[in-house]
């Protein structure tokens, strides 16, 4: 398991992100942890789960739990009409959906261009963010994939 | 750890296995030689690759063992004494492999102690048998190391003439020697005897005359095992278990392809599919087998440890062992492995009785303790079984007393099965002695939780004087599971079949409807109430349909999966059940892990995940609400008929006040929920058409509410004829309690208040009530007239029943003095006080209700009066147990017709006598 691949990734030239949207923020995800990107079906609810688990799902004969992101960093739930997408994460050899509002490009950016997470930043996106990127026009939040999905619920209900 | 020394440690393990197994054998057939030359072998390998490894600790141990087998070899007398040091310095030596294994070292320490008995037993039998000329002989090939230790020194000479072979000397020698110093020659012999001749060629003889070239037959089972061995490799488990999980998304794959083809009635899949189906059974069915071991693995140690019991507590003990090749899987088999020890140790120890005791029964002075096992419909069956004592019945009765387990009114009404099995419950152990086996409270309760945490039942047979059986039965394969597949809120969910009992379908208007009571809802199932749970309420899904009805409403059509986890069995209620289907267990994502209602999940054939309910988590989540819920409206619980420091169960109410009023529940037949429309009023007096005929309705009083619509809740109180419904404003909750009333009430209708849950609370007198409906409730039998001047004695410890009794006594015309206790109540009659009955509780602490009618039939000044016992249950043995203290009659405490009738029986004989 890589933990930190952005890290690693940093002594890289240029890493390839594929850029997500969650609410009205724009987010990258180093393409290498992104298995597949796919339309959730039929996700079954699963009673008693952590509210930020949105159930779990099958793709292609694997079981997959679906995380909403929008649960996991405390934003409003989408509205009923809107339907999710879903980005395929394998973490501690398990799969994981996690669940978001829309994808974008992937993006090639230089490593050096990082920046350090801005130290105001909301203390749960701080815990998972990987850093920030200035695009032009907008901002872009690197998620650390293993650490949005090793945070205990708990530690989002705060 | 190096892989040469985990190697080692499997395959000494192994050796170690097959030796306590032989040995036992040995003991029985001290002549067989074949036995003894496979047990030396096998320790004699372990020797040798202890001290090419290293080990010295080991390595003498094994040595001092292996002369002391030699001696056998040589022809010194097999005594189970000397068995049992052998088996010690297995024991030993098993010791010593576990601390390498957890710390990659041999522990400190020596094992002189151990050694020295072996050796002074090697060296008695050096007798005249010229051994001592081979010892020299030994002497003399270990020229290197003449200056040895001298405590090493006799030991040279015990072991050199046990082996009697040239290639030993060395080995002695060895011990002193560091790991890099050992010869050619050892190594050689250390390579060629170690098991695993897969990787030589197929045939190792060359190792046999190595070993011991005394003798031509060592060679022989060793090779014959060599050529089954080449057939089998190690493979990791994890590997296979890898290759399980792949097979098993194979399936579910194959299954969404059928399903898919299904719907298309001309598809060009539908052959290579039917082939892809057929090959992949096949590959499932080739890789369960993978996993599959014989049982006989779990069985490998109990000859010894029933050998050493039997040596412990000086038993015969034979064990009969069948059906080792029945396979199952694994991860079962690790699981069962330890419930089997126990139980077999158990029959052997308590079930066995003790040698004399079987002489004096009559019986062969040899118990046997029986052991099978077999394939029955998908399940393995094992059984464990002895011919010895059977369960003292009694005893376990007794002690399921003294646990509190059952009182003793409920003990006489089991049947004996249903004591037997009390030995299944928590901290239940008969043994009369704590024995080094068993007896040490762990018990049989242990045993049955581990068997039912790996979906298995246990079931027990018992005849006294002829033995008892157990059966366990349990699922061959954890990884595939039958379930039934059920729908509650739209949402599908799997509960595995092996703990669903039936289906009960509920609909409002038929014989199974879901009541409730203060919204616990329950199923009148064969005479019992089994208590539900709503499976959408624990999962806190609720049925969007069904949002804004009336509340319950919605829970009264369903079907009910009525499920059995232990002893304890309930209803789970659903909205639908679709079928039976043979599912993949998949484990939980590790976020879902901590939810115990779910053991798993899977994919269904049409491609949907669903979750595997674990009843087990249901019921601990449940537990003690659902134990406490059933003891509280088990119809047959007649939880008044204890003491009165017992708790009874309360239903409380609320009638006119805000305050609470409460009301034995076992005196309320049923509750109900009338529409307030349906009540008619006839003569001035509110009826209500009740199952067919009209029941009087009584208010608590004149301020409950008459409510202008909708329903009111209604307390039905019964007896044979006769139903009366109690109006009150609502049902507040059923409790358990002490009752103890502490101000008596002046208010007609209550008997006083009582603390109950912390509240002051009303209890209601009901014998204030049941006039108000039928005015000759308690005096329509036709009560003589004369019996007005008569004079009853009321024994009761609790204050409660002669609150209760009390007025129905007076009710039927007689002046009633009331006494706590039989003492008293003695003292009364001694005093000359004349009564015309005696009417008298039976469970009293003190003088309990026999002894005081023995004492009252005794005196000759008494000895007419007629008693009547009163207790909580009236099972036809205690009924001729009263008879026989010289009791009148016998009543049931809530049977009010049958006192008044038994009052009215018992003044006749004295109307005669007088």
């Amino acid at each position: 398991m890589d933990n930190d691949n952005v890290v690693s990734l940093i002594e890289d030239e240029t890493t390839e992100f594929v850029t997500v949207h969650i609410g009205e923020q724009l987010f990258g995800l180093p393409i290498n942890r992104v298995h597949d990107v796919f339309l959730p079906e039929s996700i079954t609810l699963v009673p008693l789960a952590p509210r930020d688990v949105a159930g779990v799902l099958n793709l292609r004969g694997r079981i997959v739990t679906a995380i909403d992101m929008r649960g996991r960093l405390g934003m409003p739930p989408r509205d009923a009409e809107e339907t999710p997408m879903a980005v395929g994460i394998e973490y501690g050899g398990e799969s994981f959906g996690l669940l978001i509002d829309s994808v974008g490009e992937v993006l090639r950016l230089s490593t050096a261009e990082l920046e350090s997470n801005p130290i105001n930043l909301d203390s749960r996106w701080a815990r998972v963010s990987a850093g920030v990127y200035r695009l032009e026009g907008r901002l872009m939040v690197i998620l650390n994939v293993d650490r949005v999905l090793s945070m205990e619920a708990a530690a989002f209900a705060a | 750890m190096d892989d040469l020394l985990s190697e080692f440690l499997t395959e000494t393990a192994e050796s170690l296995d097959v030796v306590d197994v032989e040995l036992v054998k040995f003991e029985q057939e001290p002549n067989n030689a074949e036995i003894l030359d496979n047990i030396f072998r096998l320790v004699h390998t372990v020797k040798g690759t202890c001290g090419f490894l290293g080990l010295p600790r080991l390595e003498a141990v094994a040595h001092a063992a292996e002369t002391l087998m030699g001696k056998f070899r040589d022809g010194a007398p097999v005594t189970p004494g000397a068995v049992s040091l052998v088996l010690s310095s297995i024991d030993r030596i098993k010791v010593l492999l576990e601390e390498l294994e957890q710390t990659g070292q041999e522990p400190d320490g020596n094992d002189q102690d151990l050694i020295g008995q072996l050796e002074a037993l090697s060296l008695s039998f050096e007798g005249g048998d010229g051994e001592a000329a081979a010892a020299a002989q030994a002497d003399a090939g270990t020229p290197s190391e003449p200056d040895g230790a001298a405590e090493a020194a006799p030991e040279v000479q015990s072991g050199a003439p046990a082996a009697d072979e040239p290639g030993l000397p060395d080995q002695t020698l060895e011990r002193e020697l560091r790991p890099g110093e050992v010869s050619l020659d050892e190594l050689e012999r250390a390579f060629q005897e170690a098991p695993g001749p897969e990787f030589h060629e197929p045939k190792p003889a060359p190792a046999a005359p190595a070993a011991a070239p005394s003798g031509g037959k060592d060679g022989a089972p060793q090779r014959s095992e060599g050529g089954v061995k080449n057939q089998s490799i190690r493979v990791n488990v994890d590997t296979l278990e890898k290759l399980m999980t792949t097979v098993s998304e194979l399936v579910l794959t194959r299954n969404q392809l059928l399903e898919i083809v299904r719907r298309h009635e001309e598809s060009e899949f539908k052959v290579p599919l039917q082939r892809l189906s057929n090959v992949t059974a096949e590959l499932q069915d080739g890789v369960m087998k993978t996993r599959m071991q014989p049982i006989g693995n779990a069985w490998q140690k109990l000859p010894r440890i029933v050998r050493d019991l039997a040596q412990e507590v000086g038993k015969k003990i034979e064990l009969e062992m069948s059906g080792e090749d029945t396979e199952l899987d694994r991860q079962v088999l690790e699981k069962i492995k330890d419930p089997l020890t126990h139980m077999v140790r158990n029959s052997a120890d308590h079930g066995l009785e003790s040698t004399e005791d079987r002489i004096a029964a009559g019986k062969k002075e040899t118990g046997t303790v029986r052991l099978s096992a077999y394939h029955e419909g998908g399940h393995i069956i094992i059984e464990v079984s002895d011919d010895g004592r059977g369960i003292n019945l009694e005893k376990v009765g007794k002690k399921a007393v003294e646990r509190g387990l059952v009182t003793e009114a409920e003990l006489e009404k089991m049947s004996e099965t249903q004591i037997q099995k009390f030995i299944f419950d928590a901290g239940f152990s008969t043994a009369q002695k704590v024995t080094s086996v068993s007896g040490r409270g762990v018990g049989m309760d242990v045993v049955r939780t581990n068997i039912e945490l790996i979906g298995g039942s246990i079931d027990l047979k018992s005849i006294t004087g002829q033995g008892s059986t157990f059966t366990i039965k349990i699922p061959l394969t954890l990884a595939i599971v039958s379930a039934l597949i059920v729908e509650s809120a739209e949402q599908r969910f799997a509960i595995p079949q092996l703990n669903v009992v039936e289906l009960v379908r509920a609909q409002t208007n038929s014989d199974h409807r879901i009541e409730t009571i203060k919204e616990t809802p329950v199923l009148r199932l064969r005479n019992k109430l089994l208590p539900l749970i709503q499976m959408s309420k624990i999962f806190g899904i609720e049925d969007p349909a069904h949002f804004g009805e009336d509340e319950g409403k919605a829970a009264e059509d369903g079907f009910i999966v009525v499920t059995q986890v232990g002893q304890l069995t309930f209803g789970i209620v659903v909205d639908g059940v679709f079928h039976t289907e043979e599912i993949v267990v998949k484990p939980m994502s590790t976020m879902l892990k901590d939810i115990p209602m779910f053991s798993g999940n899977t994919i269904l054939g049409d491609g949907s995940v669903i979750m595997i309910i674990d009843p087990n988590g249901i019921a601990q989540e449940f537990g003690s609400a659902l134990a406490t819920t059933l003891d509280a409206i088990d119809v047959d619980a007649e939880a008044l008929g204890k003491s009165n420091e017992a708790t009874t169960s309360l239903l409380l109410f609320r009638a006119g006040s805000a305050e609470p009023k409460a009301v034995p529940l076992s005196l309320v037949t049923r509750l109900e929920e009338i529409n307030v429309g349906d009540i008619e009023t006839v003569n001035g007096r509110s009826v209500v058409q009740y199952r067919g005929t009209l029941m009087p309705l009584v208010f608590v009083t004149p301020e409950t509410e008459r409510r202008k619509e909708g329903t009111q809740p209604l307390l039905v109180f019964a007896d044979a004829s006769h139903s009366m419904g109690l109006v009150v404003d609502d049902i507040v909750d059923i409790v358990e309690d002490t009752l103890d009333i502490e101000i008596r009430s002046e208010r007609p209708g209550m008997l006083g208040s009582a603390v109950i849950k912390g509240k002051a609370t009303e209890i209601l007198d009901l014998g204030h009530y049941l006039p108000l409906a039928f005015e000759d409730w308690f005096e329509r039998k036709e009560m003589s007239a004369e019996a007005l001047t008569k004079r009853a004695l009321f024994v009761d410890d609790s204050p409660f029943f002669r609150n209760m009794l009390t007025p129905v006594l007076k009710a039927a015309g007689y002046k009633v003095d009331t006494m706590e206790d039989a003492q008293t109540a003695l003292a009364m009659l001694a005093g000359g006080t004349r009564y015309d009955v005696i009417i008298s509780d039976i469970e009293m602490p003190g003088m309990n209700g026999f002894e005081f009618a023995e004492a009252v039939t005794n005196d000759p000044r008494t000895k007419q009066l007629p008693i009547i016992a009163l207790s909580s249950h009236s099972s036809p043995a205690a009924i001729s147990r009263g008879r026989q203290a010289g009791f009148f009659d016998y009543v049931a405490k809530f049977d009010r017709e049958g006192l008044i009738a038994a009052l009215k029986e018992a003044s006749v004989p004295m109307e005669e006598a007088a």
